[in-house]
């Protein structure tokens, strides 16, 4: 027989392996990249710049220093007021604060809903298939845009979350449908069915195996959220149907800065900077965390 | 008589990574040189390197002369004369190799106008002709059809005839039987001689299988790594073997043939991988007979014998690693254990056959499984055995998903799967473990391999899975340090390692085996097969073992059940099924399968099946093969044939632990 070793082997004592599962090998290469650790860093300083900023200021965003209007930045005024006498960064770190998280959690908050609507239509088929992709429909149709408009007196001071929410209500659909096409070819795969036969229950074999090999997808659909709730927000803010005064958000201090952006730019910069590096760090940690995902990205081992 | 073909030195790389280093050969006209290597031996580059067929970033350097005329750096123009009319080429996959638009006999006509001035009415008939003589029956109505309308063989057969149309002087075979069943691939094999016949071309025969080689070739050349490292006569290569890696891979072929089991000999580790130039012999890291010397420079091809050559430094050492004599000892005695693991009675599975786009409406039923019974006993090991379209995998499917069957019982280690209860099925689940053909596509390539190993243990709440990995792990021959693997960074035969240890992770009492080799490399093959053996004689598992291949099932059944278009044929221990086939199927099967062995395979009788298989939709009535069968045709009188049309044969015992279903079963040595 030419099985000794293997039979040898077998007796040994095994030493025990330190468990490399996936959460710590995922991170472990997530943080690993340059990509990763710099696209977490900026957001990170984003959020300690939006939420720890204010405290030194000043100013708060409701302020309105009377003695000057349309400033240019200087020690009084950080980044220079607006015409109204407000401090552009007060108004511009509170716009981070409230474009931070719309744009944050509208994206997760669709994203995971898509994953979820997607991949369980995708596998059981059937009747959840077909009211799951009945509701995507339906979603579809309705004017979006006119909906939030008609919704906007709901969205008044402090009711940001339920905007958020109808945000994400009208981003999943379109990623519903193709998680959903690419779970059922997912489902014939060798090692869903491997899954099933060693009687692993179907919603953690959702978890477990269909989701995670969508995540490419799935990240990627939610970077490009990120962006486009930011920006639903600010066109939505444009028409004064989003963010309600007074409160503020990237989105409306560009629209209100664009008119003086040519004479006055830092009421326009400051805004938009802030909100090309939010949207750039998102996508640079999103391709790093897709990455990671892929065993077959350079930076594996 | 000067060579038709010389190839001398030819060199191609990708980059800087060498795919073919060194290769010589010469062709005489009429002669057959067999090219045999592994997946990455560089074979099929070296193929379309010769046919200036390679993309424009590869680097080819060298010499080719067809005609005593230069090929390498020859323009482009000149080159398309030559392809098609002197050199013409057969590919593996006729599939993609066959325009989907146009009808196969429009294709033929289009080869032969490309290089004869002949009318598009003279092309055509010339078409036909071609079809009628590379056996494709009614060869004017088939002309006209198009190439989806073909089944595999018949499609290699177009392709072969496509590729003599213009009479070449070479053709050269890319895997051309790769893709097809044995016993379309004897027909196949068949009619490349006959074309070699009528064409008196010189053929180079590229492929893995040595037994094709054996029976076909008049000279091989083996490849290892790029590089040609033993050539010569057949009878040389394969009886005075000069070379470790040649005769490593001769002992690790399953043979269908030779006195019982004879244990394999695996080749150690995996081909290396190309560009990675290592100063010695490519073949050190696995070779059994490696010494210091080996290591200091690649050794060239040394002289061995009248035109054999081998790269190898001691090849006047090199033994055939072929365990023949010592086979192992006989089998215990033909009692079969008391306990039924599995027990399939009267199976039948169909599937509804659709037709139209628009409007999908039932057009028939397909049969997949008509019918079929076996058990399976504590300990033992049936081989399940059929062609595509047998339906082996449909009712694999059945007893995987533990359905409910339409009409029969599957009977699963004591619970009836019409009769499960939650409890009984999850139970079930964790008795009975399957291992998949590819290895590659059934790891989720998104987790580690601990957590691959580790999901059933969770899933069954088996205690923290840390100690079993280690334990799974050692026991399937791979290392601790593999868990943080992911499965693509392992090699095809550690993955294949790993599923089977996810398989006796929760240890099991049935392992379904689904074609376990058939997506490996050869010289892996042998590996994975003696841990299977080895496993289940220490496990003490029962397989049910589903493959196409006769000769890997051999290695390792007890008893094996040959099936064909939904039926048993031939069912029972596998020495008597082997050794005298009773049923006219399992003999067609059995010798179609060619031996590694050149003296045996040029002196056999092939019992070649005529026609396609019947569609699994539209069976024939009576006996199932009876459109095929040869003793139908050839033995049987008039009177005797009406049995056959009208009643379909039962599966009847003939003599201890064999059953055939055939009303006029005869055993029958075919290997
Ligand atoms: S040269 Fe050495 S390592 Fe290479 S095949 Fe011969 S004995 Fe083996
Ligand atoms: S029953 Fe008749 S047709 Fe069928 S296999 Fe036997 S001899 Fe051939």
């Amino acid at each position: 027989m030419t099985l000794s070793e293997e039979e040898v082997a077998g007796d040994l004592e095994p030493a025990e392996p330190a468990p490399p599962s996936r959460g710590r090998v995922l991170a472990g290469r997530f943080l690993a990249s340059r990509q990763g650790r710099a696209g977490v860093g900026v957001l990170a300083l984003m959020f300690v710049l939006a939420f720890a900023g204010p405290l030194f200021a000043p100013w708060s965003h409701t302020d309105k220093d009377f003695a000057a209007f349309l400033e240019p930045p200087s020690g009084r005024h950080w980044f220079g007021t607006l015409q109204t006498g407000a401090d552009v960064y007060a108004l511009t770190l509170r716009g981070l604060q409230r474009s931070l998280i719309v744009g944050l959690l509208a994206a997760l908050v669709s994203t995971a809903l898509a994953a979820l609507a997607g991949a369980f239509a995708g596998y059981f088929g059937g009747w959840t298939d077909r009211v799951l992709t009945w509701i995507t429909d339906l979603l579809l149709a309705l004017p979006a845009f006119l909906i939030l408009a008609i919704m906007s007196p709901l969205f008044g001071s402090g009711q940001w979350p339920l905007f958020v929410l109808m945000l994400a209500l009208f981003l999943w659909m379109v990623t519903a449908k193709i998680t959903r096409g690419m779970t059922i070819s997912l489902r014939q795969r060798e090692f869903v069915r491997a899954a099933r036969y060693l009687g692993v229950p179907p919603v953690k074999i959702i978890f477990s195996h269909v989701l995670p090999n969508l995540s490419s997808l799935l990240i990627v659909d939610a970077t490009v959220n990120v962006s486009a709730a930011i920006l639903a927000e600010t066109s939505l803010s444009y028409f004064g149907f989003g963010i309600q005064p007074p409160d503020v958000s990237l989105g409306t201090l560009i629209a209100d800065g664009s008119r003086t952006a040519i004479y006055a730019p830092w009421t326009f910069w400051f805004a938009a900077g802030l909100l090309v590096v939010t949207v750039l760090a998102v996508n640079v940690a999103g391709d790093a965390l897709r990455d990671a995902f892929d065993p077959g990205a350079k930076g594996g081992r | 008589m000067s060579p038709v073909l010389e190839v001398d030195g030819l060199e191609v790389a990708f980059g800087d990574v060498p795919v073919v280093r060194g290769l010589s050969y010469e062709l005489r006209a009429g002669e057959v040189l067999g090219i045999v290597g592994e997946s990455g031996a560089g074979k099929s580059v070296a193929a379309a390197a010769v046919l200036g067929l390679l993309p424009p970033e590869a680097k080819v350097s060298g010499s080719v002369r067809l005609h005593g005329r230069e090929l390498i750096g020859a323009p482009e123009r000149e080159l398309a004369r030559i392809r098609g009319r002197t050199v013409s080429m057969v590919f593996q996959d006729p599939q993609s190799a066959l325009t989907p638009v146009y009808r196969v006999g429009d294709q033929i006509a289009e080869a032969v106008r490309a290089h004869q001035r002949v009318t598009k009415e003279q092309a055509a008939v010339k078409a036909v002709d071609l079809l009628d003589l590379v056996g494709i029956p009614d060869p004017a109505r088939r002309a006209l059809a198009f190439p989806h309308e073909f089944s595999g063989g018949m499609r290699q057969r177009a392709l072969i005839a496509m590729a003599i149309a213009n009479d070449p002087d070479v053709i050269i075979c890319d895997e051309p039987t790769t893709a097809l069943d044995v016993t379309v691939q004897a027909q196949v094999l068949e009619v490349l001689r006959k074309a070699q016949c009528r064409t008196g071309a010189a053929i180079v025969l590229i492929t893995h299988d040595l037994g094709v080689v054996a029976g076909f070739a008049d000279r091989v050349l083996v490849m290892y790594a790029g590089r040609p490292v033993e050539t010569g006569d057949v009878d040389d290569v394969y009886y005075r073997t000069r070379m470790p890696y040649t005769s490593g891979l001769l002992g690790s072929v399953p043979r269908v043939d030779g006195g019982g089991r004879r244990p394999l000999v695996p080749i150690e580790g995996g081909p290396p991988e190309p560009g990675r130039p290592a100063p010695g012999c490519p073949f050190a890291p696995r070779c059994p007979m490696r010494e210091e010397a080996c290591d200091d420079r690649e050794p060239p091809l040394f002289e061995v014998g009248a035109g054999h050559r081998a790269a190898c430094i001691r090849w006047a050492d090199v033994r055939r690693a072929d365990g023949g004599e010592q086979a192992r000892a006989p089998r215990e005695p033909v009692t079969r254990g008391p306990r039924t693991v599995l027990e399939v009675q009267g199976l039948v599975k169909r599937y509804p056959l659709m037709r139209g786009a628009m409007f999908r409406r039932r057009a028939g039923t397909v049969h997949a499984v008509a019918g079929i019974s076996f058990d399976i006993r504590e300990g033992e090991t049936l081989g399940l055995v059929g062609e595509s379209g047998s339906g082996k995998t449909t009712a694999l499917t059945q007893i995987l998903e533990l359905a409910e069957p339409e009409e029969g019982r599957i009977v699963v280690l004591g619970c009836d799967t019409a009769r499960l209860t939650a409890g009984q099925r999850a139970a079930v689940r964790r008795d009975m473990q399957v291992v998949f053909q590819d290895p590659a596509a059934s790891l989720d390539p998104r987790m580690t391999v601990y957590d691959i190993l580790a999901e059933p243990l969770r899933a069954h709440r088996a205690g923290a899975p840390g100690r079993r990995v280690a334990e799974l792990l050692a026991l399937v021959g791979l290392d601790t340090a593999h868990a943080a693997r992911y499965p693509r960074e392992l090699s095809g035969g550690q993955c294949q390692r790993v599923a089977i240890a996810r398989a006796l992770a929760l240890e099991p009492r049935l392992l379904v085996l689904d074609e376990p080799v058939s997506a490996l490399d050869m010289s892996i093959r042998a590996g994975v097969l003696n841990l299977l053996g080895a496993l289940k004689d220490r496990l003490g598992l029962s397989y049910l073992f589903v493959a196409h291949d006769l000769a890997v099932v051999r290695y390792l059944a007890d008893r094996v059940a040959v099936m064909q278009l939904g039926r048993i044929a031939e069912i029972g221990r596998a020495e008597a099924v082997y050794a005298t086939p009773a049923h006219p199927y399992t003999q067609a099967l059995l010798s179609a399968i060619p031996l590694p062995d050149p003296v045996r395979e040029r002196s056999r009788e092939r019992i070649l099946l005529d026609g396609e298989p019947p569609s699994p939709a539209d069976p024939p009535s009576g006996c199932r093969f009876r459109t095929r069968c040869p003793t139908f045709r050839g033995v049987l009188t008039a009177e005797e044939r009406s049995l056959c049309v009208d009643a379909e044969p039962e599966v009847r015992p003939l003599g201890e632990d064999q059953a055939a279903a055939c009303h006029y079963a005869e055993k029958l040595a075919v290997v």
